[in-house]
């Protein structure tokens, strides 16, 4: 038996206004319950008495649709007393306005209460008055009280407990004012009317034209020029990356310094102290070996330091064979970057010989084996050299086995001397854009040749070398073992004539200090010391293979090195020792030839080149360096005197 | 007749034309002077009619933003001498006859 309770019906304080409703709604749900009670009551109990419906006369009369509607009443917490449309005037605005919230509260009950907070004034009033009534009412109290107290108080007593005080020194407070710079302040001035804003206006659309018409006008051109723009664009991206080229060759200096620090370490300070015990002889120390991955297959055919930059030095490479691939390429290397040349350039044809120019270490003069001769401008960029003989010109009919530079001529243009397996010695004069030849001499032929091919079979030189001092002195060597001396300024014979070799003479070299003496390696396994004015050589060493290079040291006139076919070098001191070399190291594996020897001009290091394109540096102990000793008490003299005196002696204690 | 009409379209031509916001001098930082025109764009259209209103408030969000003492003037004809602090200056046009300053000084 389900009773409908109407919704609204639970009891609540505020149920005051809806009680007329309520009732009625109860008065209805009763008499409907009262019905439904007198037909339950009908159905189940029919003992009990028939109910009757006693109406209250001022009951409402309504019909079942009435009854049975459903009134919801919904409870909020507005206050019903509160007004709901309370409407103030605005003096702002000057009319009334609705105030939309209204104070809802209802007070019910309201009890004040007597507390007091303890710290407030009042508070503490009320507890000094009852501190006073205390007192007068509390003296059996102080007793209890006293004794509490000297209990203690004889806990604090002066024998126990001492009271002490001080104050630190406070620091006297001083004023500080600061004051900020203020932020800086700009005067400005307009006026505003309609035609200065009108004005404005009008030049703002112009100059929006005219920017669209400037940007129509390069989107057509845009259209026009793409590939144009391409190439710039690619420029720019290419410049971008040349910027970081100067960064990335500083990078790689550095790593590479750093890979080979030792190397590095000991091209500089490392001397073999194992020197003062071995006696006479020395060791060479390899340092740096360089190569380049394209230049395999291809043989060192020649070496030259830099004059200006005695880290730098040019490699060429070539091949002495006459049935490999013509191909050629010219290396310059740097000690400080030993993993790739600093400058590469191909050549159509292999090289045989390079050589630097004394003052203008930019300039570079390489012979062919074609018989060409170039000169490179290390300064430009381009791989193509600035200037090249072809055979209008008057190239050589062989190989070029040696160019060097000369002083420049009286109209101050650069010129060089080349000799050529073709058995002339040209010089090469730089006019312009052009290379111009000047024949000085042509070399005899030997004598096995009939007299009626004089003209035809040429003598082959191999080697040219001009004077320290007196530079219109020259030596060349041929390939019939011969030493010729000339002279620039003879072009018809020569000044003398030396039989130095029975095979070919690979390298003649004057002394870089004695004015008369100059040596010659041959592949007849001999390296022989001549001085000038006598016909037989003054010292004879041999080696037991083919020499194919021989040097002078630069700091010591009876210092050379030779290198051999067996891949040895060897040097010798003519001061310390006339008849053996001091050192004698292989420093190449098997099979491998050497081929060029060279000094460095300043640092005590020599480089040699093999046959396989790499080449190798060396530094020299201090045994292999020596200068003369000094006497004690006497100073050292120093300068090429010394070195040519040195020679002198050795010279005059032959003859 | 015709030549009337014509002036009274152009008018209505420059007014549309010139309705755009533009800058007669600034010297703030990009973004200040971006937020800047914004909000006198936005304020200018909101109060079309009542420049008080407007120019109330460009100066309480350019306070709140930018920091104290903020002064606008907006109008139609007037003339001025004023000191700024620098950077803080803002002069534009805007729909066609309505010119907004705007500065900073404390």
């Amino acid at each position: 038996m389900s009773v409908p309770h109407k919704v609204g019906t639970v009891k609540s304080k505020q149920a005051t206004n809806v009680k007329a409703p309520v009732a009625k709604v109860v008065k209805a749900a009763g008499k409907k319950k009262d019905e439904e009670e007198a037909t339950d009551t009908a159905e189940g109990e029919e003992w009990m008495p028939g109910k009757t419906l006693v109406k209250p006369p001022d009951q409402l009369d309504l019909t079942e649709e009435e009854l049975n509607e459903e009134i919801t009443r919904v409870l909020t917490a507005n206050n019903p007393n509160a007004p709901q449309n309370v409407v103030r005037y605005g003096f702002k605005e000057g009319c009334y306005k609705p105030i939309i919230f209204v104070d809802q509260m209802a007070i019910h009950f309201e009890l004040e209460g007597n507390l007091v907070h303890k710290e407030s004034d009042e508070g503490r009033r009320l507890m000094a008055k009852q501190a006073e009534r205390e007192e007068g009412t509390g003296a059996e109290k102080l007793d209890n009280v006293a004794k509490a107290g000297e209990k203690e108080r004889k806990l604090t007593n002066q024998f126990n407990f001492n009271e002490r005080a001080s104050q630190t020194l406070n620091n006297p407070p001083r004023d500080i004012s600061c004051q900020t710079e203020p932020p800086p302040r700009a005067n400005f001035s307009a006026t505003a009317n309609q035609w200065e804003i009108y004005d404005f206006y009008v030049e703002e659309l112009k100059r929006r034209e005219k920017s669209k018409e400037k940007q129509e006008g390069q989107v057509l051109n845009k259209e026009e020029d793409k590939s144009k723009k391409k190439i710039i664009q690619a420029e720019t991206q290419s410049d971008d990356i040349t910027q970081l080229a100067h960064a990335a060759k500083i990078i790689e200096r550095m790593v590479n310094q750093n890979i080979f620090d030792e190397v590095a370490q000991d091209f500089m300070y490392f001397e073999d102290a194992a020197d003062e015990f071995r006696g006479e002889k020395g060791t060479l120390l390899p340092l740096w070996k360089l190569q380049y991955d394209k230049a395999k297959g291809l043989s060192v055919t020649a070496l030259c330091w830099n004059p200006k930059y005695n880290d730098l030095f040019a490699v060429g490479l070539g091949s002495y064979e006459f049935t490999q691939e013509e191909r050629g390429m010219l290396l310059f290397y740097t000690l400080k970057n030993s993993s790739y040349p600093e400058f590469i350039f191909n050549t159509t044809s292999g090289v045989m010989c390079v050589d630097i120019h004394e003052q203008l270490s930019y300039l570079v003069a390489v012979g062919l084996h074609d018989g060409c001769v170039a000169v490179y401008n290390l300064k430009k960029k381009s791989d193509q050299p600035v200037y090249n003989s072809t055979a209008s010109s008057g190239k050589h009919r062989g190989a070029v086995m040696q160019v060097k530079w000369q002083k420049d001529d009286l109209d101050s243009n650069h010129n060089f001397i080349s000799v050529s397996a073709d058995g002339r010695v040209v010089s090469w004069t730089l006019v312009k854009h052009e290379l111009v030849f000047t024949d000085i001499i042509k070399l005899p032929a030997t004598d096995k040749v009939p007299d009626d091919l004089k003209d035809v079979i040429a003598t082959a030189g191999t080697s040219l070398d001009f004077h320290k001092q007196k530079d219109h002195h020259f030596l060349v060597a041929t390939e019939a073992g011969k030493i010729h001396k000339g002279s620039k300024y003879y072009s018809s014979k020569f000044l003398e004539t030396y039989d130095a070799h029975f095979m070919t003479v690979s390298r003649v070299r004057w002394n870089p200090f004695h004015p008369n003496v100059f040596i010659s390696c041959g592949w007849d396994w001999m390296v022989k010391i001549w001085d000038q004015t006598i016909k037989s050589p003054i010292f004879t060493f041999e080696l037991k293979t083919s020499v194919t290079d021989v040097a002078w040291a630069p700091y010591s006139s009876t210092i050379f090195a030779a290198i051999t076919n067996d891949g040895k070098v060897h040097v010798f001191d003519l001061s310390i020792n006339k008849y053996e070399a001091l050192c004698q190291q292989k420093v190449v594996s098997k099979k491998t030839r050497l081929l060029h020897i060279e000094f460095n001009p300043v640092n005590p290091i020599i480089i040699v080149g093999d046959d396989r394109g790499h080449v190798i540096s060396l530094k020299l102990s201090p045994n292999l360096r020596k200068k003369p000793k000094e006497k004690k008490g006497q100073e050292l003299p120093k300068g090429p005197e010394v070195e040519i005196a040195k020679m002198e002696q050795l010279l005059s204690s032959l003859r | 007749m015709a030549e009337t009409v014509d002036g009274k379209k152009d008018e209505a031509d420059y007014k549309r034309l010139h309705s755009f916001p533009l800058i007669r001098h600034t010297d703030m930082p990009e973004e200040m002077r971006v937020e800047t025109m914004e909000l006198c764009v936005t304020a200018c259209e909101k109060f079309a009619s009542n420049n008080e209103s407007a120019a109330k408030m460009i100066k309480e969000s350019m306070d709140k933003k930018f920091g104290n003492s903020w002064h606008v003037v907006i109008g139609e004809g007037f003339g001025f001498e004023i000191t700024h602090e620098m950077k803080n200056l803002l002069y534009m046009f805007f729909g066609g006859s309505l010119a907004v300053c705007v500065w900073k000084c404390s």
